[in-house]
C-alpha cells in the first residue's frame, strides 16, 4: 500500500500522533510504503497513492488547487483532526475580518496572501474517511490504515462521548462534580479521555451526528454557565461546524 | 430449610474477604472513586466505603461524610452489570496459520463474589438471567453467572431517586443471595446480622467467626421499613403496560425530546439494559479479533438500515424506544418489567430526566 501524508493549514499534530504510533509504525512501514511523508522523511515520491491521510483546513488559493491535485492522485483519501474535518480553530476567521487578523499578528501583512475564511477538506473534494479529534486518536489512525490493508470498513462507532466514558467506568463530572462537559454532544473516539481525568469534554472530536445543542445549553446553564462561557466552549476547534454555529448564532439571537 | 440468623462482627469483615479469596473468588465490591462510589475489585475491608453517604436528584450525585457505617449508601453509577456482562469483551481472536486460521477463546473469567448487592441489583441480575439464560444461551455471561457467590446487603437508607417499592424489587433483600449482611451500630458495636440464602452460603457460613443473634434477629426487617420509610418516588405501574402502548403518538414525545441530549447515559447506567454490539478488529500481522461492546438505543447506528439510514432518527423515537421497551413491552418479551426501581437513569442523566415524571405523565396522557 503506498501511503501519502499531506499538509495544509493545522500546528502538525495529528502528523505527530502518526509519528506516536512508534511501534506500529514499524509494523506500518513493512506492510505500508510511506511515498510521501515530508514531515518525517526526505522522500517524496509522486503519485498515485493508495492512500492520502490530509492534515490541515484550506485557507489559500494555492491549497485550495492542491488538495484537487491529491484527490486525482489517491484512491482513498482520510482527513485527520479537527482542521481537516471542521476548519480547526483558524475558522474562528470565518465569523470576522481576517484582515484585522494579519494587521494585528504579522509585522508585514502585506505578504500574507489568505483566503477569508478556513474550510473543511470535505467542502472541495469528496472525501473517504473523516477521522476527528485534536489530535486524532492513535487507535482509529492505525485502524483506518489496517483497515484499508484489509479491505473491511474502519471501525469508527457514531456515538457519544458519553458511551465510551462509561464503558471506561468514569465518574460523570457533570452529575457527580458539577463540571460543565460536551461529552453528551461530542463525537465518540477519544475514549472519554478529559472525562478519565476529571475534567469535562471540551469538544475537540466535534458535535456528534445528532448533536442535541439546545438541551446541551439548558444543562450547562443549570451547572452556573453563563452564555459567555457556552459561547467559547463552541467557538474552538470545532467553530465552523454546523451545530457550533447554528447553537451561537442561537444564543446571540436570545441575547438580543 | 431453617437458617438462624447469626453475628458477624465488623473486626471479622476481613475473614469474610479472605474466606472468599481462599475460594479461588475474585471479590468485587463497593468503594469510593472520583467522588462516587463505584464497584471494583477489593483486596480487602479497607478497600470498603466508610462513613459515606450518598445524596441524590435528577441529574445530581454527592458524596459527604457521615458516621461510621460501611454500606449507608444507595446504588452508585455501576451495577454488576459490568461483571456479569462486561462493556467491551473479546469474544474470540483468530490468527493466520499455514493452512488457515486458529481461532483461540477468550480466557474463562475467574470465579467472582460479589459484596454488597442490594435488593434491586439482585432483581436486576434476575431480569438479566431472563434475557442471558433463557431460549438462547450467552456462554459469556453464563460463564460469569455460573459460579457466582452473592453477599448481599439490605439497604437502610434510600435515596430520592430511589423507587424500588413500587417496582416490588425492593428494599428488603428477599431473593437470589447467598449471604446477606445488615450492618448495625449501636453502643453495643459494629456488626453485622447475617442471613443464609443458599446452600452455598451455608457453608461459607460455617467458616467465618460468627455468634448466634439475640436481640439483633429482626434488624434486617427493620432497616428494610427504614429505607422504604424514606422513598417517596412511585411508578404508576398500574396497568402502565397498556397505557404507554396507547400513548405512541402522544405529544409528550416530543417534549421530552427537547429536554433529552440524546447521550445514551440512561441505558448505559441501568442495570438490565442489554444491548450491544459487535465490531471486528485486524491488525496489521491480519490477526484478528472479534470485540461485543455495550451499544445503546440512543445511538443513531444503532437502528441503522442499510439505505434507509436510522429507523429511529428523532431523539424521541428513541426516547420512546427505551421507556416503552423497558416499562412496557418488556413484559411481552420476558415476562417481567425491564426496571427495578434503582433510579440510576434519573440520577446519572446530566439532563436530570426523570422516568418516573415522563412515565407518569404519558400515563395520564392515554
Ligand atoms: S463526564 Fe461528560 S462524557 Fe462522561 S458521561 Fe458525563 S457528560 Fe458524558
Ligand atoms: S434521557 Fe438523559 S441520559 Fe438518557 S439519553 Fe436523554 S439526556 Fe441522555
Ligand atoms: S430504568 Fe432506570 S430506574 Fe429502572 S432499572 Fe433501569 S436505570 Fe434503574
Amino acid at each position: 500500500m503506498r501511503l501519502a501524508v499531506h499538509k495544509f493549514a493545522s500546528c502538525d499534530g495529528c502528523q505527530l500522533s502518526i509519528l506516536d504510533c512508534e511501534d506500529e509504525l514499524l509494523a506500518v512501514a513493512g506492510a505500508v510504503d510511506i511515498a510521501y511523508f515530508p514531515e518525517a522523511s526526505r522522500r517524496m515520491e509522486p503519485g498515485p497513492y493508495d492512500v492520502s491521510l490530509v492534515e490541515g483546513s484550506i485557507t489559500t488559493a494555492h491549497d485550495a488547487e492542491r488538495i484537487q491535485q491529491i484527490r486525482r492522485e489517491s484512491k482513498v483519501v482520510v482527513t485527520i483532526g479537527a482542521c481537516a474535518t471542521a476548519g480547526g480553530i483558524q475558522a474562528l476567521r470565518n465569523y470576522a475580518d481576517v484582515e484585522q487578523f494579519t494587521r494585528a499578528v504579522y509585522a508585514k501583512p502585506e505578504f500574507i496572501s489568505t483566503l477569508e475564511t478556513s474550510t473543511p477538506i470535505a467542502a472541495h473534494i469528496p472525501v473517504d474517511y473523516e477521522l476527528r479529534g485534536c489530535p486524532v486518536d492513535k487507535r482509529q489512525l492505525l485502524d483506518v490504515l489496517v483497515a484499508s490493508l484489509h479491505g473491511r470498513r474502519p471501525a469508527i462507532p457514531n456515538e457519544s462521548v458519553c458511551a465510551e466514558c462509561k464503558r471506561a467506568g468514569h465518574v460523570c463530572v457533570i452529575v457527580a462534580h458539577g463540571t460543565p462537559c460536551l461529552g453528551p454532544v461530542t463525537h465518540s473516539g477519544c475514549g472519554g479521555l478529559c472525562p478519565g481525568y476529571h475534567r469535562g469534554c471540551f469538544g475537540c472530536f466535534g458535535p456528534s451526528s445528532l448533536a442535541r445543542m439546545e438541551p446541551m445549553t439548558e444543562v450547562w446553564r443549570s451547572l452556573g454557565a453563563d452564555d459567555k462561557t457556552i459561547d467559547r466552549a463552541l467557538s474552538t476547534f470545532h467553530v465552523a461546524s454546523e451545530a457550533n454555529a447554528a447553537e451561537r448564532a442561537r444564543l446571540e439571537a436570545d441575547d438580543e | 430449610m431453617h437458617n438462624p440468623r447469626t453475628i458477624l462482627s465488623h473486626s471479622d469483615l476481613g475473614t469474610l474477604f479472605a474466606t472468599l479469596h481462599a475460594e479461588g473468588r475474585h471479590t468485587i465490591g463497593p468503594t469510593v472513586r472520583d467522588g462516587a462510589i463505584v464497584y471494583d475489585r477489593l483486596i480487602g475491608p479497607d478497600d470498603l466505603p466508610t462513613g459515606v453517604v450518598d445524596e441524590q436528584a435528577p441529574g445530581r450525585y454527592r458524596l459527604r461524610h457521615e458516621g461510621t457505617r460501611r454500606f449507608s449508601w444507595s446504588v452508585g453509577p455501576q451495577s454488576f452489570k459490568r461483571w456479569l456482562h462486561p462493556p467491551e469483551l473479546r469474544l474470540f481472536r483468530a490468527t493466520r496459520t499455514e493452512r488457515g486460521f486458529a481461532v483461540e477463546k477468550p480466557e474463562a473469567p475467574p470465579p467472582l463474589a460479589l459484596i454488597g448487592a442490594r435488593a434491586c441489583e439482585l432483581a436486576a441480575m434476575a431480569i438479566q438471567d431472563r434475557v442471558f439464560l433463557g431460549d438462547v444461551v450467552d456462554p459469556h455471561y453464563a460463564s460469569r453467572r455460573r459460579d457466582l457467590f452473592i453477599v448481599a446487603v439490605q439497604c437502610d437508607r434510600a435515596a430520592s431517586t430511589c423507587f424500588c417499592p413500587s417496582m416490588g424489587s425492593g428494599p428488603r433483600v428477599s431473593r437470589g443471595y447467598d449471604l446477606s449482611l445488615t450492618e448495625v451500630v449501636d453502643e453495643a458495636g459494629h456488626r453485622f446480622v447475617v442471613e443464609i440464602g443458599s446452600e452455598a452460603g451455608r457453608a461459607l457460613a460455617a467458616k467465618l467467626p460468627l455468634h448466634a443473634a439475640t436481640t439483633d434477629a429482626d434488624a434486617p426487617e427493620r432497616a428494610s421499613a427504614e429505607a422504604e420509610a424514606q422513598i417517596a418516588r412511585r411508578m404508576p405501574t398500574d396497568g402502565l403496560r397498556e397505557k404507554l402502548l396507547g400513548a405512541v403518538a402522544s405529544s409528550n414525545w416530543d417534549d421530552v425530546a427537547s429536554r433529552c441530549i440524546g447521550c445514551a447515559n440512561c441505558t448505559l447506567v441501568c442495570p438490565t439494559c442489554f444491548c450491544t454490539t459487535v465490531d471486528d478488529v485486524t491488525t496489521l500481522d491480519g490477526t484478528h479479533e472479534r470485540v461485543r461492546r455495550w451499544d445503546s438505543c440512543f445511538h443513531p447506528d444503532f437502528s441503522y438500515l442499510h439505505g434507509a439510514g436510522p429507523v429511529r432518527s428523532s431523539v424521541g423515537a428513541r426516547y420512546r424506544q427505551w421507556l416503552t421497551h423497558k416499562l412496557a413491552t418488556w413484559h411481552d418479551q420476558f415476562g417481567t418489567s425491564g426496571c427495578v426501581g434503582c433510579g440510576r437513569c434519573v440520577a446519572w442523566c446530566p439532563a436530570g430526566i426523570d422516568i418516573v415524571a415522563e412515565a407518569e405523565r404519558l400515563a395520564e396522557d392515554a
